[in-house]
């Protein structure tokens, strides 16, 4: 009995139960922590089970698994995508929160276990890089990108949703890791030896080196798909240089995503098989090398750092445009600074540990390596404020979120270029300096970009605009927020502060840490105002609602489109003679046109396989944690056979009719007549359906 | 074990820092500790160099931010929908604009690569220090969750305090016995990885007589934020009396005092069982052979086999403070702890 129970659970005993220790041992420390993972641990279980007795309630099973798990719609997935990333985004913030809280009465002591702050800092980051930020831009990009382009889909839809399947197994496994826990101790890095079995020999490492394989493997994957997408599928006479500036980006990270992933995928398998199997990749003894380690860790890590910036960047580009009522300025000089910073990505990772001894020279190669990043970046601020410049600028939701982008990203700017510098970066590194640095690019930049891109793109995904109220409330929140919570860490590094301490005894830490703590309540809040935004949103779906689709008066492709888009975005594929299509259809009047002939149209059937493989990577991983064998095998099996399986599909396409396609694109343009059309001083109102006002000699009205 | 611990650690630092408590709520970067803390207030040539290359990479940088911070919020105000400023939707490209936006970043950077380079090159930490004394050599140890500062030419080897004369540079070389740590004394100078089956070398020099703190930066378990040290710069002769003290009253380096040192556990807990319980944050080791360092970067086997047989905790200037427990008994807890 007891081999079968041992062959069955593999290592899970009752410890991995996040309230058994609390309940072996109660001291009052104990049971704090005990507390705070079992609340975690509810809420889990709870949200997952409240989720499948809703979904039954109101009988949406059917409609869940054909029009949503099994779509290989890019919108759709792109939109699953999202969900992934702000579900994650909340866990990682009220993480952040307990840290900040700790660490605002760590002054000798605190409430949070050692091990239990270790375990925070590694799931929040772990999770703010592989399943908020990742998935995040995926689904933005996998949205916007083939509308931007012309497309009707990625060129490979399958792959998209299986791209979707790792990512969500990954975000369910580090889910997981908080009912069965615990989870790594090592950082969202994962820095061997510490990670190997001898000094973590618990499942921990485990969860995180396989929820990153999974996730490493889905963006390979994307990467693929949104390369070839850019280079075959564009719409006839979308040059690469008329191409909207956001899918360049998305371009340069697709490459990026191609040539970076792979690192980590092999460095995680190296240190899986260090695990498993006792290999000596990185170990302290026979003949492993943990520095071989740390240069593969940032071979990806430095290209992720763009791969997470450069879609923020073609999102406010996008953004600047259309809210300054002008076309981008310097779009040659904005396309070259995207490529350079790309390229000189793969030249700096080195800079990630200038203090593990090498040569002064190769250090100093390094930094100014890195200081030249600094000046295309640099660059494309300018030529954001040049848009700005004789422009006309409505201070929307996402533009308030790309003013403070601006000014708060020059700082993580400067202090990058301070951090570039060997000698200096001997005294700030690994301190909460340089978290504080991080934060400053990631926040403005990434999170920002992207907050802003869906409060710009929603209302074209689903058909009506976002609550403005809670929308400004979130913005300013999230920029006050941001700086009562990181500047502090900028004075606190300065001090000598190192990063990932649970307590400290210098009281000269305190008030800074008391002032990031009440920074990290506003971020709370922040995250209150978007969920309440959505739902007050939702609630008012039909007075928001702009079905024309071009609620801000765009430039580029996706805005010609109903909102929603149709499954094949467009009934025709537009020919493209100039950069800013749209806005040169508008200038000229020749928007919404209907076409002399409909087609068929030809697209992707649904597939299982997503679904399927999300089922089998989740399975397959979960048992490699616990060494169930049983269940890797049987899984690894399954999955086997799924591939196989698909193999025999024979019909992977659906023909739309052209008689649907007139009739549902005829019923728009009806709409669209009876739509009146508004000035952008009634864009924030109720009468915006998304018509936009005629140009006058090109001028946004 | 651990809430008591931490309460009295409160305590403690209550009553210690009441009145710093309340002056630090109105001190700014510099900091405010009996140990010096950081760069800016730096105590040696290495960290004042550093600073002063700070400070002169943060107002040069300011040349390119300043404009943004300040000509953003005016752009937004000056050109804002329903004003009255010139407005040309089609203007997109300026060749003097971007002559001066890519101009600017360029020169700057080609003046901070400048600086960049010779800064390096001098402050590089491999790089021995001028100076007309010979500098001290100190071969440091990273261990979970303690350092161990070995003095080659002194036979003594301390633990939970770096000594060394003020008038001399420190010549470090930097070890771990364990995973990957940095060694890092923020008033003095640069940080610098200590790695297992590696030596890096790191090289700094106080200015004067003082107290710094010290500590590990690099996270390495539970007790990592315990992981700290006190580097003192000492008067010349002062050193000296603390080298004899050390020969005299230090215990001796045995392999089974070893053994517990290296075993992971906290400064004060290896300190209660090698050192008598003298609860001063100290322990202070004599009879260290040579080659010791150079037996721990080679394999632990090889430090274990240098180091003679003896007893673990009897000294003889405080028997009777003695807990009446075998001594090999309270290793035991610390074996448990390591195998968690």
């Amino acid at each position: 009995m007891s081999y079968f129970l041992d062959m069955l659970l593999g290592r899970l005993d009752w410890d991995a139960l996040p309230f058994w220790k609390m309940l072996q041992e109660p001291t009052t420390f104990n049971i704090i922590n005990g507390t705070i993972v079992t609340g975690a641990a509810s809420m889990v279980v709870l949200g997952g089970l409240a989720l499948v007795a809703l979904i039954t309630w109101f009988g949406k099973w059917r409609v869940l698994w054909s029009d949503w798990l099994t779509s290989v719609d890019h919108k759709k997935i792109g939109i699953m995508f999202i969900v992934v990333a702000f579900v994650m985004l909340a866990r990682a913030i009220i993480e952040a929160v307990f840290m900040r809280a700790q660490q605002s009465v760590g002054l000798g002591g605190g409430f949070l276990s050692a091990e239990h702050f270790g375990e925070f800092f590694s799931t929040h980051g772990t999770i703010m890089i592989f399943f908020m930020a990742m998935p995040f831009l995926t689904g933005v990009i996998n949205y916007i990108m083939p509308l931007q382009i012309g497309a009707r889909d990625l060129s490979f839809p399958v792959m998209n949703s299986i791209s979707l399947a790792l990512t969500a197994a990954g975000a369910v496994l580090v889910m997981v890791s908080l009912v069965l826990t615990p989870f790594s101790t090592g950082g969202w890095s994962g820095y061997p030896p510490f990670t190997e079995s001898p000094y973590s020999p618990g499942a921990g490492v485990d969860y995180w080196i396989w929820a990153v394989t999974l996730s490493t493997l889905s963006s390979t994957m994307t990467g693929i798909n949104f390369a070839v997408t850019i280079y075959k599928k564009r719409a006839p006479g979308m040059h690469l240089m008329r191409m909207p500036l956001f899918c360049w980006t998305a371009l340069t990270t697709a490459i990026l995503m191609i040539f970076g992933m792979p690192p980590l995928t092999v460095a995680t398998a190296l240190l899986a098989l260090d695990r498993y199997l006792d290999f000596h990749f990185f170990t302290t003894d026979l003949g492993g090398n943990m520095m071989n380690y740390v240069n593969l860790f940032w071979a990806f890590g430095h290209p992720e750092v763009y791969i997470l910036i450069l879609p923020a960047f073609g999102v406010f580009s996008e953004i600047f445009s259309t809210f300054s009522g002008k076309r981008i300025y310097g779009y040659k000089t904005l396309v070259i600074a995207t490529i350079s910073i790309a390229a000189l990505s793969f030249t700096v990772w080195l800079h990630h540990f200038f203090t593990m001894g090498q040569d002064a020279s190769i250090n100093a190669v390094f930094g100014i390596a890195t200081m030249l990043i600094g000046i295309p970046t640099g660059v494309k601020i300018y030529d954001w404020m040049l848009t700005m410049y004789r422009g006309r600028v409505r201070l929307t939701i996402p533009m308030v979120y790309a003013i403070g982008f601006i000014m708060l990203f020059v700082i993580g700017g400067l202090t990058g270029i301070i951090l570039a510098n060997p000698s200096i970066d001997y005294q700030v590194h690994n301190t909460l300096f340089l978290v504080a640095h991080f934060h400053n690019m990631l926040v403005p930049g990434m999170l920002f970009g992207m907050l802003a891109g869906y409060n710009y793109w929603f209302p074209k995904a689903f058909g009506y605009r976002l609550n403005e109220r809670w929308g400004y409330r979130a913005a300013y929140s999230w920029i006050i927020g941001f700086i009562l919570a990181f500047f502090p860490l900028y004075a606190l590094g300065l001090l000598g502060m190192p990063r990932r301490t649970v307590a400290f005894l210098e009281p000269a830490y305190l008030p800074w840490t008391i002032v990031a703590g009440i920074g990290a309540l506003v971020v709370l809040f922040a995250l209150f105002s978007l969920i309440m935004q959505l739902g007050v949103s939702i609630r008012r779906r039909v007075t928001y609602a702009v079905p024309i689709g071009d609620p801000w008066d765009g430039f580029s492709l996706e805005w010609s489109t109903s909102s929603p888009p149709p499954e094949y975005n467009f009934p025709v594929i537009p020919q493209i003679a100039s950069r800013d299509p749209f806005r040169s259809e508008k200038d000229s009047g020749q928007a919404y046109q209907r076409p002399e002939e409909y087609g068929n149209i030809e697209m992707p059937a649904n597939s299982a396989l997503g679904p399927v493989l999300a089922v089998v990577s989740f399975l397959m991983t979960f048992g490699l944690v616990w060494y169930m064998w049983w269940l890797v095998i049987g899984s690894g099996l399954m999955g086997l056979a799924a591939l196989v399986g698909r193999s025999f599909v024979r019909r992977t396409t659906r023909i739309i009719s052209a008689d649907e396609v007139r009739r549902t694109h005829e019923s728009w343009l009806d709409q669209v007549a009876r739509a009146k059309a508004i000035t952008r001083a009634d864009e924030r109102d109720t009468t915006n359906q998304g018509l936009a006002a005629s140009p006058v000699e090109g001028a946004v009205q | 074990m651990m809430s008591r611990r931490q309460s009295i650690w409160i305590s403690h630092l209550v009553q210690r820092y009441q009145f710093g408590l309340l002056l630090c709520l109105f001190v700014t970067l510099a900091g405010c500790s009996e140990h010096h803390l950081s760069f800016l207030d730096p105590q040696g040539p290495i960290a004042a160099a550093q600073r002063g290359h700070y400070w002169f990479v943060v107002a040069l940088s300011m040349v390119v931010v300043l404009p943004v911070i300040v000509l953003t919020p005016w752009l937004v105000w000056r050109y804002r929908y329903g004003g009255t400023a010139i407005y040309r939707p089609h203007w997109t490209f300026s060749k003097k604009m971007e002559w001066l936006i890519w101009g600017m970043p360029v020169l700057i950077v080609a003046v901070l690569s400048y600086v960049l380079w010779t800064a390096t090159h001098a402050l590089d930490p491999y790089q021995p220090l001028s100076s007309d004394k010979e500098p001290l050599r100190v071969q440091v140890v990273g261990y979970d969750w303690k350092w161990l500062f070995i003095y080659p030419e002194q036979g003594i080897a301390i633990a939970g305090k770096l000594m060394f004369p003020a008038d001399r540079p420190l010549a470090l070389e930097l070890t771990s016995n364990t995973v990957m740590q940095s060694f890092f004394i923020p008033a003095l100078g640069s940080q610098i990885y200590a790695m297992n089956n590696m030596v890096t070398k790191l090289h700094l020099a106080a200015g004067a007589p003082g107290t710094f703190r010290g500590q590990n930066a690099q996270y390495n378990g539970k007790h990592f934020h315990e992981q700290r040290f006190t580097a003192e710069a000492l008067e010349p002769y002062a050193f000296s009396d603390f080298v004899e003290a050390a020969r005299k009253t230090g215990v001796p380096m045995t392999r089974q005092r070893y053994e517990i040192f290296a075993d992971p556990s906290t400064l004060s807990e290896a300190e209660r069982i090698i050192d008598n319980g003298t609860n001063d944050g100290l322990i202070s080791f004599s009879q260290v052979p040579e080659g010791l360092f150079e037996a721990i970067v080679d394999g632990p086997l090889l430090a274990r086999a240098l180091l003679p047989s003896g007893p673990v905790a009897m000294t003889p200037r405080n028997v009777s403070a003695v807990p009446k427990a075998p001594a090999g008994a309270s290793i035991v807890p610390f074996k448990k702890e390591a195998a968690q």
